[in-house]
């Protein structure tokens, strides 16, 4: 069940299971369903997705720790794709929807607001996790440097929880939720980190 | 179960006990509606469109009552109307209190029947940058202030919402400290714009906006205009108000709309009107400049915010 072939198999699924909120929500949209404030509604379901899915990638590797679950790791590009592709519609529906393109207000919201400036951030490190996703970006790079590129999902996955927590006005539980999950999961990797060390010694 | 007499006062009577405001307002206006026109107004929102400004167009009974902030019902816009079916204003009573010569415990239909009824279209500005259009039906604060007869020493009202967690789900949550607390300094209470609404769309106040009376001042951002009051009270000093105990960098006590004041975490120069595609820009005193305005010549409002 758990074999590489079976989940090489699944992908087209994922891909679709992943797509369909975005055509769902964009067919609301134009249709009129995304209740009275739809500009708003659509840009937050993109922003979640995104969080969700920036998270749901990190979880996929400490979950690749487990044997029998090693191969969801096959999952995980294209699971950070489209991170990036809803942290795209968000964005753009920031900057087109929101703001009309009025860039002169927009450049002063980034420089002037911490929470638009922790996400505006966050999406600038998730840009070159995109542009070296391919495996030939990986052979030309080499492994070690594009290892390293991809260390920068770690500041983006913190800023984007800040950005989400500082947007909330009172109750803070769902932001919460997942910045307690980011820290489970970076406490993981730590732990992991330090018995290499000891086992190196 | 006992029907109250407050559950089937129909508007055609709060009617008769209307009379017409004598001044005009730039922008809102009280009225001359005949009377079978309560009916169903929500299907027929042409009859405000006199009071409207040039630049509005009232929203729908729809928008007004399914997009809420009210967290006593939960957080999200949605919440309010999906969460409040178990809310039951009736009976409904207000205390006065503080320092006044008539402090008592009023019943709502009595305080009705001494009051005069209007309808008053405003502009609600939220503090989240959003804002709509709104027909509410209510009486100037300043009528209940009159039968509360406030001694001079009394310088600010404090308002209460109801606190029933039972009934208001959002309550068992700690967001806020319940209950919700908000104040007006006395000269803003007894302002003709501030009035306490009983109704929208010629319907009695729905649960999800705050029913049956709230507060409406259409010059400060929404969270000014508290809903559910069971209580009044008359103070000689400025009273805690619950977003300004949570977060007073952000919410100040004063919260009049200003395009120039920016709220910490986002732009107060432009906002969303519900309905509407693009953003504009955001008026000064929500456009209630000529009204008020004079009551804060001697305010420095960055630091009063």
């Amino acid at each position: 069940m758990f074999s590489t072939k079976n989940f090489n198999r699944s992908k087209p699924y994922i891909f679709l299971l992943l797509l369909f909120p975005s055509l769902l929500w964009i067919l609301q949209f134009i249709t009129g369903n995304l209740g009275v404030n739809p500009i708003e509604r659509i840009m937050d379901e993109f922003g979640l997705m995104a969080l969700r899915l920036i998270i749901l990638t990190l979880a996929i590797t400490t979950l690749a720790n487990i044997k029998k679950l090693k191969s969801i790791v096959l999952f995980r590009r294209m699971i950070g794709l489209f991170a990036f592709y809803y942290v795209t519609l968000h964005f753009s529906t920031y900057i087109f929807l929101d703001h009309f393109l009025d860039i002169n207000f927009i450049f002063k919201d980034i420089i002037k607001r911490p929470f638009i400036t922790f996400g505006f951030i966050s999406f600038l490190c998730l840009i070159p996790l995109a542009l070296t996703s391919t495996n030939q970006m990986v052979k030309r790079l080499g492994f070690k440097v594009w290892k390293k590129i991809h260390y920068l999902i770690y500041p983006a996955v913190i800023l984007s929880s800040f950005h989400f927590y500082m947007l909330v006005r009172a109750d803070k539980t769902e932001p919460m939720i997942y910045m307690g999950i980011i820290v489970l999961l970076l406490l993981q990797r730590i732990a992991k980190k330090l018995n290499l060390l000891q086992l190196n010694q | 179960m006992k029907i109250l007499g407050s559950e089937i006062t129909p508007y055609s009577t709060y009617l008769n006990r209307r009379k017409f405001i004598k001044g005009t307002f730039a922008t809102a206006v009280a009225t001359t509606i005949s009377s079978n026109v309560f009916a169903n107004h929500e299907t027929s929102p042409d009859i405000y469109n006199k009071y409207l400004g040039e630049n509005d167009t009232i929203n729908s009974y729809e928008e007004i009552t399914t997009y809420n902030n009210f967290y006593e019902f939960g957080t999200h816009k949605k919440h309010p109307s999906l969460n409040s079916g178990n809310f039951n204003p009736n009976p409904w009573s207000i205390k006065l209190e503080g320092l006044i010569n008539n402090p008592q415990t009023i019943d709502l239909e009595k305080l009705l029947s001494k009051v005069t009824i209007e309808d008053r279209v405003y502009r609600l500005r939220c503090v989240e940058a959003w804002s709509m259009v709104i027909p509410w039906q209510g009486f100037q604060l300043s009528e209940l202030i009159k039968i509360a007869d406030p001694l001079s020493s009394a310088k600010y009202i404090q308002f209460v919402t109801v606190l029933r967690p039972e009934e208001m789900p959002g309550q068992q949550k700690r967001t806020i400290i319940w209950p919700y607390r908000e104040g007006l300094r006395m000269d803003e209470a007894m302002n003709s714009l501030t009035i306490l609404a009983t109704g929208l769309y010629g319907h009695k106040m729905p649960n999800q906006n705050g029913a049956p009376i709230r507060l409406v001042v259409p010059w400060k951002y929404g969270f000014k205009s508290i809903k559910s009051i069971v209580a009044i009270r008359f103070l000689n000093e400025q009273p805690e108000t619950s977003w300004e105990t949570l977060a007073p960098w952000e919410y100040g006590f004063y919260a009049n709309v200003n395009p120039s004041v920016d709220h910490p975490r986002w732009s107060q120069s432009t906002e969303r009107r519900i309905g509407e595609f693009k953003r504009r820009e955001t008026l000064m005193f929500n456009g209630y400049e000529e009204e008020v305005a004079h009551l804060y010549k001697d305010l420095d409002m960055t630091k009063f915010y």
